[in-house]
C-alpha cells in the first residue's frame, strides 16, 4: 500500500508538471500579449518592457517556466505587486492578487456544486440502473433506458434556463440559484444550489443509469452469480452480494473521473446559473489573457482528477481482491 | 439437512418424466430438452453423455430451477423424494438448492466469486441452510476443505479463489456443494477444464465422498472415459432427447443406438493401433430451432437404408425401456446386435 502510494504520487507530480508545461506553451502560442493589453493606448516601447518585467514575462519561456516552478516552493517577489508567498501559483494579471487565494475563495462553491450533484446522480442514476437491470426487458427497464437516452442528449444551458424560468420565475417552486456559503446559512446554501445540483446531475444521471444497467446485466450473467443461486441464496442476496459487487468496480472508476472533472469547475452550469466557482474563474482567465490564473485553474482541475484516480485505484483493491497494489 | 432414507428404499430417489425445456428466442422456440425421462436411485451415479447442445446442462439447470423464467417454458415432472421440483415455488427451491441438491460447474474459477474468500463462500451456503453462526460456518468450511483434500485448510480458508490452482479450485467447489450433505449432487462437466491427472484425482474424490455420504450423483460429461470411470447408469442424449439408456456395462459394452456407436468410435483407446484413425460422427449436431423430422439422428445415421421405407425421417422412434434399459431406434433388436458387431469389427458370439 505504501509503495503504491509513493509510486502513484510521484507519477501524479510528473503528470502535473507536463500539464503545466503544455499550458504554458499553449498560452504563448496564442497571438496575444498581456503586456500590451495592460500597457494601454499610450504605450511606448520603454513602458512595454517595464510592464513585461513587472508581469514576470520578460524572460525567455523556459526561464519563465522555471521561475514559476520555483515560486511554488519559495514564493516570489514581483516588482509591481510585491511578495507572493509560497506556495505561489503566480500573481493574477487581471485581479492583481495571488492566484492561489483567488482559487481557494472560489473552491467552496465548486465543491458544493460537485458534491451535491454527485449525490443526486449517484442516487438516481445508480438506483434507476439497478431497477432497470433487475426488471430487464420489462416496462420499467424500457422507460429507464429511453429516459436515460433522452437525458444524456439534453443540454444544460437550455434545460437550465427553461427550468429556471418555470420552476423559479413562474411557479415559484424553487429559489433562485445563488451561492451562499454553507457556514453562513445552511438552509440558504441548500435552497440556492438545489436547482443547479439537479440540472448538473441530469446528464450524469442518464449516463449512470445506462452504465449501471449494463454493468449489472453483465455481472448478472456471470457464472459465479449462477453458483450463488445454485447455493440457494435469495434473489436479493445474489443481487447485492454478488452481482452488484461485480458491477461496482467499473462504476467507481468512472465516478472518480467524473467527480475529479467536477472539482475542476462546472463551466456551463456555473455560467447558466451565475455561480462563481472555479469554472467561472477559468472562463475569466481565458478572456483576460490571465496566464497565471489559467495555469492555476488548469492545475487544480488536473490535480483533482489525478488525486481522485489514485483514491479510486486504492479503493479498487478493497473491492476486488485480485487487484494487488504495488 | 436432508435424510436420504426418507423415501421408499429401492425406489427412485429422483424421477424425471417427460421433461421439456423450451426457450423462446427472437428466431423462434428452441427445444433444448424435448421429452426426457429418467430415474436415479439412492447412492447411484447417473452419467449423462452427449455432444454440446444435446441438452445435458439445460436438463440439470431445470432441475435446480436456474433458468430465467421470462424466456423459458418448462413442462413435465421431476420428483425429488416425491416433491415436484418443476412446480415448487421459488422460496422452496431456494431452501432445497445447496441443501438437498447442489451443483458443481465446469469452470471453477468463473463459478466462484472472485470477491469473497473461499471460506466465506462455503460457509455462506451452510449458514443459509442451517442458521449457523459465522464462527460455526467458518469451522465447517475448514472441515469441508480438509475433507476435499486441501492442505492447511485452516490457512487456506481465508484465501480467494484466484489464489488456488485449477484442481484445488474444483475441490473448493465440491466442498461448497457438499457442505450441507446434499442427497443429490449434479456435476456439470466438473473435470473438463482440468488436466488428466487432476481429473483423475477429482473423480476419485467424488467417488470417495459418495461412498461416505451416500449422495446420488448426476454426472454430465461428453467424455465416455469419464463415464466408464464413475457412472453406474448411463443416459445418452441427442438433440434434447434420450436416445439410449442402461447400466454402464450395457451401454458401453453392448450399445444399441447408432449414435452411441459413433461416440464410442470417436474415442481414442490405448488398445487400438495408433495408425488406425478415429472415426468421428459425420455431420453436425442438430438445430434445436428446426430439429430434423422423425429420428433426430437420422441425417447423420449410416443405417437408415437398413431401416428402409423412409421411416427414420418420418417417425420418431419410441424409447422403449425395460428394466431401465432401452434405445430409441427403428432398428430391430437383432439388427442392433448385428450392426454393432460389424461396427466394432468383432463377431457376435
Amino acid at each position: 500500500m505504501f509503495r503504491f502510494l509513493v509510486r502513484r504520487i510521484l507519477g501524479a507530480v510528473v503528470i502535473l508538471l507536463i500539464i503545466s508545461a503544455i499550458t504554458f506553451l499553449l498560452f504563448y502560442v496564442a497571438p496575444r500579449d498581456p503586456a500590451r493589453l495592460a500597457c494601454g493606448k499610450t504605450c511606448t516601447p520603454q513602458t512595454l518592457a517595464l510592464v513585461r518585467r513587472n508581469l514576470g514575462i520578460a524572460d525567455p519561456l523556459p526561464v519563465q517556466y522555471w521561475h514559476w516552478l520555483q515560486a511554488l516552493f519559495t514564493g516570489r517577489d514581483y516588482a509591481s505587486f510585491g511578495r507572493c508567498p509560497a506556495p505561489c501559483l503566480g500573481y493574477s494579471f487581471h485581479y492583481h492578487e495571488p492566484v492561489l487565494g483567488l482559487i481557494l475563495n472560489r473552491f467552496p462553491t465548486t465543491l458544493s456544486l460537485a458534491l451535491g450533484s454527485a449525490v443526486v446522480f449517484v442516487l438516481f442514476g445508480v438506483g434507476a440502473g439497478m431497477l432497470a437491470a433487475v426488471k430487464q426487458g420489462r416496462t420499467v427497464d424500457k422507460v429507464a433506458s429511453s429516459a436515460s437516452l433522452i437525458g444524456s442528449s439534453l443540454q444544460i444551458y437550455i434545460v437550465g434556463l427553461v427550468a429556471m424560468y418555470y420552476l423559479v420565475d413562474q411557479w415559484h417552486i424553487l429559489s433562485r440559484p445563488q451561492d451562499i456559503p454553507l457556514t453562513q446559512d445552511p438552509m440558504g446554501w441548500f435552497k440556492g444550489l438545489l436547482l443547479p445540483w439537479f440540472i448538473l446531475a441530469l446528464i450524469f444521471t442518464a449516463n449512470y443509469t445506462r452504465m449501471t444497467r449494463s454493468q449489472l446485466v453483465e455481472a448478472l450473467s456471470e457464472d459465479y452469480v449462477r453458483t450463488a443461486r445454485a447455493k440457494g441464496l435469495s434473489r436479493r442476496a445474489v443481487f447485492f452480494r454478488f452481482a452488484w459487487r461485480g458491477a461496482m468496480g467499473p462504476l467507481l472508476t468512472i465516478f472518480g473521473l467524473d467527480l475529479g472533472g467536477l472539482f475542476g469547475g462546472a463551466i456551463i452550469t456555473e455560467a447558466t446559473f451565475g455561480l462563481h466557482g472555479i469554472g467561472a474563474l477559468s472562463v475569466d482567465a481565458v478572456n483576460n489573457n490571465d496566464l497565471p490564473m489559467l495555469l492555476g485553474v488548469t492545475l487544480v482541475a488536473a490535480g483533482a482528477i489525478v488525486v481522485l484516480n489514485i483514491v479510486v485505484d486504492a479503493l479498487y483493491a478493497f473491492i476486488d481482491p485480485r487487484v494487488r497494489l504495488a | 439437512m436432508s435424510d436420504p432414507m426418507s423415501s421408499t428404499p429401492g425406489g427412485p430417489f429422483l424421477s424425471v418424466r417427460d421433461l421439456r425445456v423450451h426457450f423462446s428466442t427472437e428466431d423462434g422456440i428452441v427445444k433444448a430438452v424435448d421429452g426426457l425421462s429418467f430415474d436415479l436411485g439412492h447412492g447411484r451415479t447417473l452419467g449423462i453423455v452427449g455432444e454440446s447442445g444435446s441438452g445435458k446442462s439445460v436438463t440439470n439447470m431445470a432441475l435446480l430451477g436456474l433458468h430465467d423464467s421470462r424466456n423459458t417454458t418448462i413442462d413435465g415432472e421431476a420428483l425429488l423424494d416425491g416433491q415436484d421440483l418443476l412446480t415448487a415455488p421459488q422460496r422452496e427451491l431456494e431452501r432445497l438448492r445447496g441443501n438437498k441438491m447442489s451443483m458443481i460447474f465446469q469452470d471453477a474459477l468463473a463459478s466462484l466469486s472472485p470477491y469473497h474468500t473461499v471460506g466465506r463462500q462455503i460457509g455462506e451456503t451452510y449458514r443459509k441452510h442451517t442458521g449457523a453462526s459465522r464462527k460455526e460456518a467458518r469451522d465447517r468450511a475448514v472441515e469441508m476443505l480438509a475433507k476435499v483434500g486441501i492442505p492447511q485448510p485452516e490457512l487456506r480458508v481465508d484465501d480467494y479463489p484466484h489464489q488456488f490452482s485449477g484442481g484445488m479450485r474444483q475441490r473448493v467447489m465440491i466442498a461448497m456443494a457438499l457442505v450441507c450433505d446434499p442427497a443429490l449432487l449434479i456435476a456439470d462437466e466438473p473435470t473438463t477444464a482440468l488436466d488428466v491427472t487432476v481429473q483423475a484425482q477429482i473423480m476419485d474424490l467424488l467417488k470417495d465422498l459418495q461412498q461416505e455420504t451416500g449422495t446420488s450423483i448426476i454426472f454430465i460429461t461428453h467424455d465416455l472415459g469419464v463415464i466408464a470411470d464413475i457412472a453406474d447408469d448411463v443416459l445418452v442424449m441427442y438433440g434434447g432427447r434420450c436416445v439410449e439408456r442402461g447400466t454402464k456395462q450395457e451401454v458401453l459394452r453392448a450399445p444399441q443406438h447408432p449414435y452411441t456407436w459413433g461416440l464410442l468410435g470417436s474415442m481414442p483407446s490405448l488398445d487400438h493401433p495408433v495408425d488406425v484413425p478415429l472415426s468421428p460422427i459425420p455431420g453436425a449436431p442438430p438445430s434445436l430451432l428446426n430439429p430434423p423430422t422423425g429420428c433426430r439422428f437420422h441425417p447423420r445415421c449410416a443405417f437408415i437404408e437398413q431401416v428402409g421405407d423412409g421411416l427414420c425421417a418420418d417417425a420418431q422412434p419410441p424409447l422403449e425401456v425395460m428394466d431401465g434399459r432401452g434405445a430409441a431406434c427403428h432398428l430391430g433388436p437383432a439388427q442392433r446386435v448385428e450392426f454393432f458387431a460389424d461396427f466394432a469389427g468383432i463377431q457376435p458370439n
